[in-house]
């Protein structure tokens, strides 16, 4: 929502473009390969993906432009990577915030600062934040630049049936309908998802209490990119604060509603004036303020059993809904528009089996679910559901004043990326380790001379060789697109993956460990690779 | 712990709990329960003590 006299587009600090539907008309019913549903940042990654990996999509977006608010701000370093290997890393770099600490407050004193794991090793920060139509800004302005990406504006999706081979779409925009065949469709259409609505499934798990309001503000406040959470602030007697600085001079304030509150009351333009000039009270700033936008916002944990159904893969909040305490919404999103990007492209272009496809939901709703464990401890810690929860939460909040040990159950646990352990196409080690990423986790990125290891990885799958590896050809034998990367069994990538001669890492498209060996024959790594492409997996 | 010794905890909280009131009582008895968890640092221990302690309340 926005102030009064203000349209819904009218930002204090983005000028919104206005996009048209298709003029030239003629194509618009060819049969594509995939259909994406939903131009937000999780459908123009899962686009840009398919592009990278040569396979074009056609990309429907029912409005005219991008989000009408800030929503998500908060990107991982993960989400950094993807963006990287997508070759759209520079504009989010240059325009968003990094940081790395947090500070927790309980009536006015801090309880805990902490950090989030970071070093020279990394190249990106644990997390940046960022406006979210920036996010979708950056992201369509590299699917623009794409041959490969048909995007369509002002076309919604109205119907979807099933075909022998795929989907038909039907597409309604204002010149009029039409039928798109398309032989798979990824589902990017959001929470309240048409399409999950169309097929029938809906999702499952818990609403919590608490409710927030979100509120961007416009102000020169002199305070660093840190997270600041503040618990039974004087603004706000038992409840809870949350606040970010975003580029622009844009702060977003979280605030939880009171009970008995209700929704309406609280989106009342001048009841949100006189709350958030209360917590901008609080954290001591007395200058001038603006208010650009607010929204409401209950804390949810919310699957579907299957991210698939036949033809359509649902991707970001379309198949999960998460609290936002753990960021883990957009950054879940994006991870799940890689996966099944880069899987989807290799069994289009010929190279992999459709099994391969089967891999998708238990890896990302295996993450959902983490993160659901995570994000429950953080909704209750927030928002205490009962009065039990409330008592604890309490008494861990005052004992944090002097004992810091307590400070740390107000850690909001943001989380480092999924390990697919589970994952039908990730291999238990043969041989023992002692250290280094396990199957199924992000491979560790290493300094390496005037770059990272992450520079060197490849479009496709990459192999990393500690030392020798006897018959390298036998890897490009089994997927030629496949990137060997050499690296001394005596430097600090060796130690930072447990290596000697002759160790290999198979590392995915997506940076997450296939498989390893602490000593490989490239017969070894091929036959992995064979397995994963093929669909036969791990068994 | 002598039952002499025991009694000067008992003596002590039960000043504390009129000291804090009735609306804090139960925040200081969490807060206590929380320290002695830390400083005993033998979890399943403390786990089973919440289960005597749940028992026989009414």
């Amino acid at each position: 929502m926005r102030p009064e006299g203000r349209g819904e587009l009218d930002s204090l600090y983005f000028t919104y473009p206005t996009f048209q539907a298709p003029e030239r008309r003629e194509h618009l019913a060819e049969r594509t390969k995939v259909a994406i549903v939903g131009g937000g940042p999780v459908g123009l990654t899962a686009a840009l993906t398919l592009a990278r990996h040569g396979v074009a999509s056609v990309l429907l977006e029912a409005k005219s432009t991008y989000n009408d608010g800030s929503r998500a701000i908060c990107i991982a370093r993960q989400s950094f990577h993807i963006f990287e290997t997508l070759g759209v890393a520079d504009p989010f770099v240059e325009k968003s915030l990094g940081w790395t600490t947090g500070r927790s407050f309980y009536r006015g004193r801090q309880i805990l600062e902490f950090d989030m794991p970071d070093s020279a090793d990394e190249k990106f920060r644990p997390m940046y934040n960022l406006e979210q139509q920036y996010i979708e800004q950056f992201l369509h302005e590299a699917a623009e630049a794409s041959e490969l990406i048909d995007m369509r504006w002002q076309s919604e999706v109205t119907g979807i049936r099933d075909s022998g081979d795929g989907a038909i779409l039907t597409v309604r925009d204002p010149h009029g309908d039409y039928a798109l065949p398309a032989d798979w469709v990824l589902a990017a259409d959001g929470a309240r998802s048409p399409i999950r609505g169309m097929r029938g499934l809906r999702l499952k798990g818990e609403n919590y209490e608490g409710r927030y309001v979100i509120a961007d503000v416009r102000m020169e406040h002199d305070y660093p990119t840190i997270r600041r959470a503040l618990f039974d602030p004087a603004c706000r007697p038992g409840g809870t604060v949350l606040i970010h600085r975003q580029p622009d001079n844009i702060w977003r304030i979280d605030y939880q509603l009171r009970d008995g509150e209700s929704a309406e009351d609280a989106t009342r333009e001048d009841n949100v004036r006189a709350s958030v000039e209360g917590v901008l009270k609080e954290i001591g700033h007395d200058g001038p303020w603006d208010l650009e936008w607010w929204s409401v916002y209950s804390a949810n944990t919310l699957a579907l059993d299957d991210y698939r159904d036949g033809r359509i893969f649902f991707i970001g909040d379309s198949a999960h809904i998460v609290p936002i305490f753990g960021v883990r919404g957009l950054n879940n999103g994006l991870a799940d528009a890689q996966n099944i990007g880069w899987k989807l492209a290799r069994v289009l272009n010929g190279s992999a089996d459709e099994r391969l496809l089967g891999s998708y939901t238990p890896e990302r709703r295996g993450a959902t679910l983490d993160v659901f464990a995570n994000a429950s401890k953080s909704a209750r810690f927030m928002t205490p559901p009962t009065r039990g929860w409330q008592v604890m939460r309490d008494a861990a909040l005052s004992l944090a004043l002097d004992h810091p040990f307590a400070g740390a159950f107000a850690n909001p646990r943001q989380m480092t990326p999924y390990t697919y352990a589970q994952s039908p196409v990730t291999f238990a080690d043969r041989d023992a380790f002692s250290g280094g990423p396990k199957p199924g986790a992000v491979a560790r990125n290493v300094r390496l001379g005037d770059g990272w290891l992450s520079d060197r990885f490849g479009n496709g799958f990459s192999v990393l060789v500690f030392g020798t590896i006897d018959e390298p050809g036998a890897i490009m034998a089994a997927d030629p697109d496949a990137t060997v990367i050499l690296l001394d069994a005596a430097s600090d990538a060796a130690r930072a993956y447990d290596a000697t001669d002759g160790t290999a890492y198979l590392v995915r498209p997506d940076q997450h460990v296939a498989a390893r060996w602490k000593q490989a024959t490239a017969g070894d790594v091929a036959e992995a690779l064979t397995a994963i492409l093929s669909g036969k997996g791990a068994e | 712990m002598s039952i002499s010794t025991l009694e000067t905890v008992y003596e002590r909280l039960a000043q504390a709990i009129d000291e804090a009131g009735r609306d804090r009582e139960t925040m200081l008895l969490a807060k206590l329960a929380l320290l002695l968890a830390e400083r005993l640092d033998d979890p399943d221990s403390v786990l089973a003590l919440i289960e005597e302690a749940s028992k026989d309340l009414s």
